[in-house]
């Protein structure tokens, strides 16, 4: 795991405000259904932007064609003004770190799961950047544990942490509190806030929460059936609903 | 006995066939009066194995005679529709008949051809057609129930493939756990089968050959040398039935595209 150096640092604090992810009229078709509708979205470097909407409004389906998961069937994304179909998938997906609503971690080890991003290109983590990783998702001496004895609150973390592990430019984040525990859900809420702005990653967080959105978030976008309805400042964006 | 009455073995399998088919009537019959109906469904059963064993029996007697080669065209035949009968379970999976007839193919035509040349399969038309489409409908099989398997091993696991993707990884290593357990599934049966061998069952060509007069030591000798050649010959066929289909449920971007109530429009959108 590489820290972003004091000079990087600087040069994305300049860089902040500058297009990083440009959506152009985006859509995917489904068994003729029109799961998202031609939708354009600017999200600059350090934005931290709320994907709001009812449940079935295709917030997931926007955030996996985001980083290709699934193929748009029309319209056009950009990273720093480079069409994505020009990056080869694999580099696309490490460079959008996706958290989903589930953890699905693999079977084996805390630490193989951590591993397993930077393995895919060759890179092989030490103990010690294994354990700075699970020290950032408060699972510090986790590395060695069995998956199967996680919480899902746990499980959750340890997937938060084999995102990071890639050394994403954006989180993709979709729900990724949904599926915990009201306890576990705020302990997750702040690590991901306090992650996000220490690494002044940019964000893209889908929640159904309206609280949750307005908590973290300095922008928001509010699909409905597919369609972008608003996007905006959160306060303005997420009051009108 | 009925082997006293006939003088050929033609007018004997006759009468013999006769007794068997009058057996099974019996058992339709009351299997109807214990309101079970298949007197429709086994008849047609009945009527369609004799007529196919019996052509392949005319084959095999006009085959008798001529040079070894003339197999080639009829294992080929065999191949090709067992392809299509593996294949059949297993229609959302882009081009899967191509993975059949690919790995059933190669992994069964090699086995045959070696053990022919090494002289484990016996260099004569008797020997390659009758055992030869053993190894085939045993590869046929296996690799059916691997595909099966791995269709619905990747439905029930799409989140962690889907994961796996997201952190970059390419479609073989997302789906390889599956692929393992896909390509087991498909062998246990063949393992079954070499395990019980001779505890819980005597097998066709041991019952056969012992049946003929052979030795039934060397009879026993000759059906685990089968059976070992049936392994190989599945586990080949299923192994490189495994390696060529893993990519096939992904996309060019690297997509996942074999998802629960996926249609087949997408394993031809695989395709492309
Ligand atoms: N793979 C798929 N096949 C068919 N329909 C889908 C698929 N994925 C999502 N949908 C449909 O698209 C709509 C939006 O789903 P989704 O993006 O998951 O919504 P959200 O995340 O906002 O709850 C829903 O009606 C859902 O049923
Ligand atoms: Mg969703």
């Amino acid at each position: 795991m590489k820290h972003k150096s004091e000079t990087e640092a600087v040069t994305m604090k300049q860089n902040q405000g500058f297009v990083y992810l440009r959506t152009e009229e985006l859509s995917w078709q489904r068994n003729g259904q029109q799961i998202v509708e031609e939708i354009s979205v600017e999200v600059s470097r350090g934005d931290i932007v709320a994907v709001a909407g009812p449940s079935g409004a295709g917030k997931s389906s926007f955030l996996r064609l985001l980083n290709r998961l699934t193929e748009p069937t029309s319209g056009k994304v950009y990273l720093e003004g480079q069409d994505y179909t020009e990056i080869a998938p694999q580099e696309l997906r490490r460079r959008l770190g996706m958290v989903m609503q589930l953890p699905y971690l693999f079977p084996g080890t805390v630490a193989e799961n951590i591993r397993f991003g930077p393995a895919q290109r060759g890179q092989q983590l030490g103990d010690s950047e294994i354990s700075e990783l699970l020290e950032r998702v408060s699972l510090g001496g986790y590395a060695a544990r069995d998956i199967s004895n996680l919480s899902v609150g746990e499980a959750q973390r340890v997937s938060l942490a084999r995102t990071l592990a890639n050394d994403p430019e954006v989180l993709l984040l979709d729900e990724p509190t949904s599926a915990l525990d009201r306890a576990a859900e705020q302990e997750v809420e702040e690590l991901i806030r306090e992650i996000i702005t220490a690494q002044q990653l940019t964000c893209l967080i889908v929640t159904h929460n309206m609280e949750q959105a307005r908590r973290m978030a300095e922008r928001a976008m509010l699909i409905r059936e597919g369609r972008l309805i608003a996007m905006g400042p959160a306060k303005e964006v997420l009051n009108a609903d | 006995m009925l082997t006293d009455l006939f003088a050929t073995d033609l007018q004997l399998g006759a009468a013999q066939a006769l007794i068997t088919v009058v057996l099974a009537l019996g058992v339709i019959l009351y299997a109807r009066r214990q309101n079970i109906h298949m007197a429709q469904e086994t008849g047609f059963a009945l009527l369609r194995g004799i007529v196919q064993v019996l052509a392949m029996g005319s084959v095999l007697f006009l085959l008798l005679d001529q040079p070894l080669w003339a197999a080639v065209p009829v294992l080929l035949a065999m191949q090709l529709a067992g392809s299509s009968i593996a294949a059949r379970r297993s229609k959302a999976i882009a081009r899967v008949w191509w993975v059949c007839f690919r790995g059933i193919g190669i992994g069964s035509g090699l086995l045959i051809v070696t053990m022919t040349i090494l002289g484990v399969i016996d260099w004569e038309m008797g020997a390659v057609i009758p055992v030869g489409s053993m190894i085939i409908a045993n590869a046929m099989n296996t690799v059916a129930l691997s595909l099966d398997r791995f269709q619905s091993e990747i439905e029930s696991h799409v989140g962690e493939i889907d994961a796996a993707l997201a952190l970059g990884a390419d479609p073989r290593t997302a789906v390889r756990p599956h692929v393992q357990a896909a390509t087991e599934a498909g062998l246990i049966p063949q393992l079954n089968s070499l395990r019980s061998l001779g505890i819980v069952w005597i097998p066709g060509l041991m019952t056969g050959m012992i049946l003929a007069g052979t030795d039934p030591i060397y009879a026993a000798l000759y059906q685990f040398v089968v059976l070992a050649m049936l392994f190989s010959g599945s586990g080949l066929s299923t192994l490189i039935s495994m390696f060529l289909v893993r990519t096939h449920v992904f996309s060019p971007a690297m997509q996942l595209i074999l998802r629960p109530g996926a249609e087949v429009e997408d394993a031809a959108q695989a395709a492309t």
